[in-house]
């Protein structure tokens, strides 16, 4: 038997006790919306191969108000998911020059908006300009 | 002998699902989940002959199975290591095997359900 109580830090809401921790708990955070999001994504296919009647369900639930709501949430996290993505990768990846210039991180980072640009622009054509 | 870590092998697809999340999740996220269903992007857009041709074909088979996969591995990569930054008290080899099973159950599911469409 001891008698000592040594002191430990609570870790009650420690992610609340500065901005820093908050962030990078929301950040941590976005991946179960992807998570989530993607399932219901899944389920939208398994819906599909099994016919037309149960693809149409499938969409009309998406229609509801608390899916629409749960995907703003979601395209929310993704926003914020590709705003820190993009912001570490310069410290992730190895230094790269181009001739004798150095790729620096502001410009690596810019180019990540710009293909996210040109991919969200892809897509939206891509799904809006069909007449079928 | 020094025990060889799994840990490149999950970092990797983490990162490598990070990318494609990063990239492609707020349009798809936007047309699947918002626009699509509230017909902003025109009648029909994610009609059942148009979605099943995309399925259907070997470019939205590929891409389909790479994104859903990928945000598995990431999203349970993510989720497992912050269980631990959320002082969760369980067994580490047993999140893992909970976290990581659920991905590769979803890989297999995705890779199966995508290829037998169209």
């Amino acid at each position: 038997m001891t008698r000592r109580k040594p002191y430990v830090r609570s870790m009650d809401r420690w992610w609340l006790r500065n901005s820093f921790f908050t962030r990078y708990m929301i950040r941590e955070a976005t991946s179960v919306f992807l998570g989530l999001y993607t399932i219901v994504l899944l389920i939208g296919l398994v819906a599909l191969s099994l016919g037309e009647a149960s693809y149409e369900r499938w969409l009309a639930t998406m229609a509801h108000p608390a899916f629409i709501g749960f995907h703003i949430v979601v395209l929310a996290a993704a926003c914020y998911h590709t705003y820190t993505w993009f912001g570490v990768s310069p410290k992730a990846m190895p230094s790269v020059r181009i001739g004798n210039a150095p790729l620096t991180p502001a410009l690596i980072i810019r180019g990540q908006y710009l293909a996210l640009a040109i991919i969200t622009l892809v897509v939206l054509v891509a799904v809006a300009s069909g007449e079928t | 002998m020094h025990k060889r870590s799994n840990e490149p092998v999950f970092w990797s697809l983490f990162g490598a699902g990070g990318v494609v999340a990063a990239l492609l999740m707020p349009a798809l996220v936007f047309v699947t989940g918002i626009a699509g269903p509230l017909g902003l992007l025109g009648d029909g857009a994610l009609s059942y002959e148009r979605v099943l041709g995309f399925v259907g074909s070997v470019f939205g088979k590929l891409f389909l199975i790479l994104v859903i996969s990928l945000t598995f591995w990431h999203a349970c990569h993510r989720i497992y290591h912050s269980s631990h930054d959320l002082g969760i008290r369980v067994r580490r080899g047993r999140l893992a095997l909970l976290f990581y099973g659920f991905a590769a159950f979803g890989t297999v599911l995705t890779v199966i359900v995508v290829a037998g469409i169209g």
